[in-house]
């Protein structure tokens, strides 16, 4: 006895406005940008013709330095320690508190906090902390290892020309740690209990239990924490900038984009940037349709 | 935030789930809340450090004594910093909270086309919707200055305001996609198709009154982002019209800065969203928490 009979029509117009802006400030932006990736516009003035891909070709062969190089190479180890840092801390916390802890609430805010604080504010803080004068002049975290007598685990931190980059996710890992930790903690509570019991009940030990049971439960929510913490590494830039500024030595590509584009060459910066891009689209769009299929099927 | 975890925030705040079965050999207690506060004190040492640092005087900041507390208190940090940030405080909530109420209203009135009000082809639309937040978003920032320009939107904030709602469109849709599929049952559309109700009055008298926790999520996430974002910022806007991250790198970006006033900044600038996150996190971490809960 329906008064009404819903059809999809008001459904779609409610949310074409939004399909639009985005149609427009994602999509067309994007393609704008490719396309002025392959132009040969490298100052203020008008693009001189289409180039194909000689721009990407001059990033990767012909770059004064090895610049595009040295960035990736840079952005390489952040994302790496950044990535196995937060996993490593956020698993070990959700594990500490999965079963219940007196306080939990108390441990989870406080290992959730830094997340509430900008790149640029905990840059302040960490800059004077990864101070790198050792010995006599140490500061920071050194002048700790210096009054305990640890003069060997005083170190560079981020000015060390080679692994400079793992000392630069420190502070991102310290900050977005607390968030992997939400998100196994949300992962563990979503399992069954049933399986846990069934698992005891069958005499398995507590490492079989997380070993063959729990863990593989976790699939869905390890490869989430892959995919956040992976793409904001791709776009990391705030926190480089105020820990240590535009300089060589800590230069990533998001960093290489605004040092370019200050120089007005637009071609350039366009073509970093769609590489960026392509390596983020590389692994989300796969993921995304992986996603996509699994909610169907259930 | 993907699909499969940040999603539905739950009913109440939820009771940590007691622990099943028989009593088993486990890592004995005094142990694990040893390195639960280990980590604690690990976690808050930078911010003991701010707070510290702040409120000693100039002289008190050499290498000697870094890590004590100051031998006299002094406000003159605080003061400094609050002259070079007061303005940019005030205009960043002009920003952030118009970017949070916005951004969330359109997140809900999508999300509940997407997961109650479905059309043909609404997954492969949800998709190309949540693409939009994992680009970086230098890959769409210059022309984006240009369009914006050929607007006509004025700079400063209410250009900062426009993009941040435009970027936050997929995200605040992801939240209440899921929140929705996972607490409003189809019967409760079909009751209100019963009343003679289409799908504005569905939305606004049934489902707005229960979207309050989906709010909460999606307005803190957007208040924070806006807050601390550094990016757009850095390049649509200056010291004269930008948020407050622009005027704190100005401050503690010098070649020898201040460290005092640095710190003293940086504490500013985090305070409205430190205040967000002690008041309203325990939402947001149940939020975040029941994300795998799914229906």
């Amino acid at each position: 006895m329906r008064h009404r009979k819903r059809t999809w029509i008001p459904g779609l117009l409610l949310i074409s406005p939004s399909l639009i802006l985005l149609a427009v400030f994602v999509y067309g932006l994007i393609g704008w940008t490719v396309d002025l990736s392959m132009q040969d516009r490298h100052n203020a003035r008008p693009s001189k013709g289409f180039v194909g891909l000689d721009n990407y070709d001059k990033l990767f062969n012909h770059d004064i330095n090895d610049r595009f190089t040295h960035s990736l190479l840079n952005l390489l180890v952040f994302t790496v320690v950044f990535i196995v840092g937060t996993i490593v801390l956020g698993l070990l916390w959700s594990l500490l508190l999965e079963r219940g802890a007196r306080a939990e609430g108390f441990f989870r805010t406080v290992y959730l906090f830094p997340m509430a604080v900008s790149f640029v504010a905990s840059g302040v803080v960490w800059r004077w902390l990864m101070n790198p004068g050792q010995g006599e002049n140490a500061g920071g975290i050194n002048a700790i290892f210096e009054g305990l007598g640890l003069h060997f685990l005083e170190g560079p931190w981020w000015t060390d020309p080679d692994w400079g980059m793992a000392a630069m996710a420190m502070p991102a890992v310290w900050q977005l740690s607390g968030y992997v930790m939400a998100l196994f903690l949300a992962g563990f509570r979503g399992i069954p209990d049933e399986l846990r019991e069934a698992a005891v009940v069958d005499g398995a030990t507590t490492f079989q239990l997380y070993r063959r049971v729990l863990f593989p439960q976790l699939t869905p929510t390890i490869l989430s924490a892959l995919i956040i913490t992976g793409h904001m590494s791709m776009k990391m830039f705030d926190l480089i900038m105020s820990v240590s500024g535009a300089q060589w030595l800590t230069e990533v590509p998001a960093v290489y984009v605004w040092q370019t584009l200050l120089t007005r060459d637009y071609a350039k910066a366009a073509a970093i940037s769609v590489f960026l891009l392509l390596v983020v689209a590389v692994v989300v769009v796969p993921y995304l349709i992986h996603v996509n299929r699994s909610e169907k099927r259930s | 935030m993907t699909t499969q975890t940040m999603t539905a925030p739950p009913r109440s705040d939820q009771a940590p789930a007691p622990a099943p079965g028989p009593r088993r050999r486990r890592l004995p207690n005094v142990v694990r809340y040893a390195v639960l506060l280990l980590f604690v004190l690990i976690v808050l040492m930078p911010l003991y450090v701010l707070v510290v640092t702040s409120f000693k005087s100039g002289r008190e900041i050499g290498v000697n004594g870094q890590w004590t507390l100051p031998e006299t208190w002094t406000f003159a940090s605080w003061e400094k910093a609050w002259l070079s940030l007061g303005p940019s405080f005030g205009r960043t909530f002009q920003l952030a909270i118009p970017v949070a109420l916005l951004s969330s209203i359109i997140g809900a009135a999508n999300g509940f086309v997407l997961a109650r009000w479905r059309f043909p082809g609404a997954d492969v639309v949800f998709t190309l919707i949540l693409f939009g937040m994992f680009i970086p978003y230098q890959a769409v920032m210059i022309p984006l200055r240009e369009v914006v320009l050929w607007l006509g939107v004025a700079p400063g904030i209410p250009t900062l305001i426009f993009v941040h709602t435009v970027y936050g469109i997929p995200i605040c849709t992801l939240i209440f996609r899921n929140y929705y599929a996972t607490v409003v049952p189809e019967e409760l559309i079909e009751a209100g198709m019963m009343d003679g109700a289409g799908l504005l009055r569905t939305f606004r008298s049934l489902i707005l009154p229960i979207s309050i926790p989906g709010f909460v999520v999606t307005v803190i996430w957007q208040f924070t982002s806006a807050w601390n974002d550094y990016l757009f910022a850095i390049f649509m806007s200056n010291t004269r019209n930008g948020p407050i991250t622009i005027a704190l790198n100005a401050l503690a970006g010098a070649q020898s800065p201040d460290y005092a006033a640095s710190m003293a900044g940086a504490l500013i600038t985090s305070l409205p969203t430190l205040l967000v996150y002690i008041l309203l996190g325990r939402w947001f971490i149940g939020g975040l928490m029941a994300g795998s809960v799914k229906s």
